[in-house]
């Protein structure tokens, strides 16, 4: 099998095999423009669930404890309110420190008489308040200008280094189209936001975007002299590099999902709700997401971008005025014989192989 | 190269655990370790209410201050009453405490009166004071000292408007002069500080150690109007440097017009010390009253915080004042440790995941690669050490410490640094493709894998920087925790996985394409056809060690793609002689296929398009 994945990979190299990817994009922006709807959706209703680090909640202390047993407190508190996830501490030798998200007055005096039971300690050694978030407005809206100011940066080194600014447009399209997935996803499994969930979601940011990086590196290595050549539009050689590049998405995918993977299930099947299965199923769903995005969706927006340049547009009608000439005229051989050969990698002169290539004197 | 930094990082950490308090494990943060809890409860002053906005305004400024001592991950909240909580993880220093402790409320206040420590007798002795208000002409007769101390000293001014902040007259009241008399500065319950006092009315404090009292007018300058401190060691009129830590301050526009002014009208007061003097004042206590030299007025807005200070406290000083005052002062209700939130379990699970992911990556990076899979897991654990061995570094020298979302960070770091291995490996398989040689091979792929390398983690990189700078709290040490990864990532791709890879393109096994090496070109479809010189061409596989089994590639099965040779230029209907001879020998082989089939995919292998696009750069 891995023989046939590797000559899987030659073909798609050498253009021998291809994928129309640019070609059929029409189908991509499609499943994309579902997806982002579908999130939409899911972000309104049932919309996020943010934890009690963002919103706050209510504290219980539990002091002069014999036994400090935190599971214990955990189950005491599910016992009365199902749906919590009441986060316990340690506090000094001899009391616990209970927060759960903010319940009705109810609630907290059942959960209080049933706390004072379970430690087997008086009522009155149970005090409860309200505590704010720890993640408080602040910290959201400082990690939101820096998560804007790094985009504006971003978009700047993209266009320098790829000299155009619609490469930048479309990795920052695929970007956004990255993180409302993820977050829809996230929306339509309703697990509670953590910090964690947060710290997934910024990871996603980088992923994706280095993601992109990646392929228009190759993009543009491929694309560079289209205008002096007539054979190959913008789009084929587009589509080569995105073939030649599939290879190397699928092996980074999956060695970067693998480990997510784990943890995503040890932390869901294993532990149950905390940390570990919140940041993975963020990171699971963005990377996918993302390494989908960057073949599917930014290369293919890229060249729709690209085409609307007048040099692109011109030499495009060139390239294919000149093929259907030549088509008619049953003088290239290549389209007469029906020969899909539209993306193949444009014929080069050989070039200089190192000394090593050259052959060796027999001893 | 990359041995010697990594036998340096872990020679300093050896180093620090022998003489210092460093150690083999990173310091893990609050949700893992557990730590000190402190409970802060709000002072009212002069009986104001306590607004959420005022709480929310501490909760920063307490934030600020923790996260500029180093990527310790604090977890803040408020409690009903106005009560803020603190976590901090592990075992804080005094300095830390301190910092989320004081209120670092400053003011600068002229000096009206000093004395000694003691208690005064409560007959009045000559007051200074009284003399220098007569320097004063705009000043009226002096004020009436308290005539008998049974009388009940009145707090009314005897005048109906200060002339300025100095005029002792108006401020020093009897009352003032009775609670000065009284005060013991030896009594240490006097020196703990507290609020500053009422900003327009005189105000009876002790210096910072206990060995003067004072006498102050009205703030003149609040600590608002500082617009930066550094802490450093004191600049001798010489030029040279002393050894007396010092805070260095700014004062932004306004402070600096004010100042100007106040050091214009102390020079004023030069005959009638101590009123020449201007008293620094924090958090209610005295930590400098320096007094101007004679005809020195400060009008570029800088001054010289000097007093009792350590390294320690001078930094902390700096720290406090850089990031303002708290809006008000705090007492503090407790201080406990705490326990883990997630405990052990989780972090044993988290590692477990880590392990597992890792040993799937070996497992899938050898089905590809084959041996050359060996290389990305030698890569691999060359990026663990050096990761782990800095994050121990750093968690000594900066306070970092891994919280559980860093460790699923370090874990998702192993798919990113992976990333840059097969980036290079696809780029040498290209250039197999190509038909260079493997040496050949490497040193171009390298050329053309190290800028997509550099490009995509500089943007990573990029995304460290501006959140790690802008951004505080937890992402503050994700930000960290993604630019060390990153730095790290690119470390070992340029010093370990490239000069591996140049060793290995020469050993036989690598060089010659053995099948199991990964790099087999045969494999990879590079065209077998060579020029062995002396006019012949060697068709069919390459020699090597092992027996060669007939090429099994799935193109076999394909229907062959006619070799057709390719007109240049796009529709010249010419043949080129170099075509007609290709054409020729191309039905030549067409025919031989009937006699030698190990030689027909040998045929197909290779490319009609020869050479494909964008090798050349």
């Amino acid at each position: 099998m891995a023989s046939g994945f590797a000559q899987w990979g030659n073909d798609l190299y050498t253009g021998r095999r291809s994928y129309d990817i640019v070609g059929r994009r029409k189908i991509w922006f499609t499943i994309s423009t579902i997806l982002v709807i579908l999130s939409a959706i899911f972000l309104i209703k049932p919309g996020l669930n943010p934890g009690i680090e963002f919103r706050g909640g209510s504290e219980f202390v539990v002091s002069g404890v014999s036994d400090t047993d935190q599971q214990l407190a955990i189950e005491t508190v599910t016992a009365v309110a199902p749906d919590e996830q009441p986060k316990v501490t340690t506090v000094g030798n001899e009391s616990l420190r209970i927060q759960t998200s903010t319940l009705t007055n109810d609630e907290v005096t059942e959960v209080k008489n049933a706390l004072a039971e379970a430690y087997d300690v008086p009522v009155t050694n149970v005090t409860s308040s309200f505590i704010g978030p720890s993640w408080g407005k602040d910290i959201s809206q400082k990690a939101l200008t820096g998560i804007v100011v790094f985009l504006l940066l971003a978009t700047v080194v993209m266009t320098i280094y790829f000299r155009n600014w619609r490469m930048a447009a479309a990795a920052l399209i695929a970007l956004f189209h990255d993180l409302l997935i993820t977050v829809g996803v996230y929306a339509a499994i309703g697990w509670e936001v953590t910090p964690a969930t947060v710290i997934g979601f910024l990871t996603i940011l980088g992923y994706s975007i280095y993601d992109t990086v990646v392929v228009f590196d190759k993009v543009r290595e491929n694309t560079a002299d289209t205008l002096t050549q007539t054979r190959y539009t913008y789009a084929e050689k587009a589509n080569l590099a995105v073939n030649q590049t599939l290879v190397r998405s699928i092996n980074t995918s999956v060695v970067a999902l693998l480990p997510v993977g784990a943890i995503l299930f040890v932390g869901a099947f294993l532990l149950g709700a905390g940390t570990l299965r919140d940041i993975a199923l963020a990171l699971f769903v963005g990377m996918l997401i993302g390494t989908f995005s960057s073949v599917f969706l930014a290369t293919p927006f890229e060249v729709v971008l690209r085409q609307r340049e007048p040099a692109i547009r011109e030499h495009t009608k060139k390239v294919l005025d000149a093929r259907a000439a030549r088509a008619a005229a049953g003088e290239d051989e290549l389209v007469s014989a029906g020969d899909v050969r539209v993306a193949v990698g444009a014929l080069k002169p050989g070039a200089h192989q190192g000394n090593a290539a050259q052959p060796k004197r027999k001893r | 190269m990359l041995g010697l930094i990594i036998f340096a990082l872990l020679g300093t950490i050896a180093a620090g655990t022998k003489w210092s308090d460093a150690s083999w494990t990173p310091n893990l943060a609050l949700d893992l370790e557990g730590g000190t809890q402190i409970i802060l409860t709000p002072v009212a002053e002069n009986g104001e209410d306590i607004s959420s906005e005022t709480i929310a305004q501490a909760i920063d400024v307490i934030r600020q201050r923790v996260d500029s001592s180093g990527v310790a991950e604090a977890e803040i909240t408020s409690q009903s009453g106005g009560k803020i909580v603190v976590a901090l993880p592990g075992n804080p220093s005094e300095e830390t405490l301190e910092l989320v402790r004081t209120s670092a409320q400053m003011a600068f206040r002229p000096v009206l009166a000093m004395g000694n420590p003691t208690p005064t007798d409560t007959t009045p002795t000559p007051e200074p004071t009284e003399s220098a208000a007569a320097t004063d002409p705009a000043a009226p007769a002096p004020t009436p000292t308290p005539t008998a101390a049974a009388e009940e000293p009145s707090d009314e001014p005897t005048k109906a408007a200060p002339d300025n902040p100095s005029d002792t007259a108006y401020y020093i009241t009897p009352a003032v002069q009775a609670e000065f008399d009284a005060l013991d500065c030896t009594d240490p319950a006097n020196l703990t500080g507290g609020v500053n006092g009422d900003p327009d009315k005189a105000f009876v404090t002790c210096g910072q150690d206990g060995s003067a009292k004072y006498i102050l007018g009205p703030v003149e300058i609040e600590g608002a109007r500082i617009s930066s401190a550094t802490s450093g060691l004191n600049q001798l009129p010489s030029g040279g440097q002393g050894n007396k830590w010092v805070v260095n301050i700014a004062f932004d526009n306004q402070g600096t017009t004010e100042f100007t002014d106040v050091t214009t009208r102390l020079q004023g007061l030069a005959a009638t010390p101590p009123q020449n003097q201007f008293a620094m004042v924090l958090d209610g206590l005295v930590i400098s009253a320096p007094s101007l030299d004679s005809g020195v007025i400060i009008a570029d807005g800088k001054a010289e915080i000097s007093g009792t200070f350590t390294r320690e406290s001078a930094a902390s000083l700096a720290n406090q004042l850089n990031f303002g005052s708290l809006p008000m002062t705090f007492t503090v209700e407790s201080e406990e440790q705490i326990s883990a939130t997630l405990g052990s379990e989780q972090l044993r699970m988290g590692l477990l995941a880590g392990l597992i992911g890792l040993g799937l990556v070996v497992v899938y990076s050898l089905f590809q690669y084959r041996a050359l899979g060996l290389v990305t897991v030698a890569s691999l654990i060359v990026a663990g050490v050096l990761t782990y061995s800095v994050i121990t570094l750093l968690s000594w020298l900066q306070g970092y410490r891994l919280s559980l979302p860093g460790v699923a960070g370090l874990i998702v770091a192993i798919g990113i640094t992976a990333d840059s291995f097969i980036v290079y490996f696809e780029r040498i398989r290209d250039e197999l493709r190509e038909g260079r040689t493997l040496v050949a091979a490497v040193d171009r792929g390298w050329e053309r894998a190290r800028r997509t390398i550099l490009a995509s983690d500089a943007v990573n990189f990029l995304a460290a920087i501006v959140l790690y700078v802008l951004a505080v709290g937890s992402v503050r040490g994700f930000a960290f925790t993604l630019g060390l990864t990153t730095l790290i990532d690119v470390l070992v791709v340029f010093m370990f996985t490239h000069p591996i890879m140049q060793l290995i393109a020469r050993t036989k096994f690598f060089g010659q394409g053995h099948r199991l090496s990964g790099l087999d070109p045969r494999r990879l479809g590079a065209p077998e056809s060579r020029y062995v010189g002396r006019g012949r061409v060697v068709h069919g596989p390459r020699p090597s060690g092992v027996e060669d089994a007939p090429v099994e590639d799935a193109v076999v099965e394909d229907e062959p793609t006619p070799r057709v040779p390719v007109a240049v230029g796009g529709g010249a209907a010419g043949l080129t002689i170099a075509e007609r001879r290709a054409a020729a020998r191309a039905a030549e082989q067409k025919a031989a296929t009937t006699d030698s089939p190990v030689d027909a995919p040998t045929q197909e292998s290779e490319p009609e398009s020869g050479r494909t696009e964008g090798n050349e750069h």
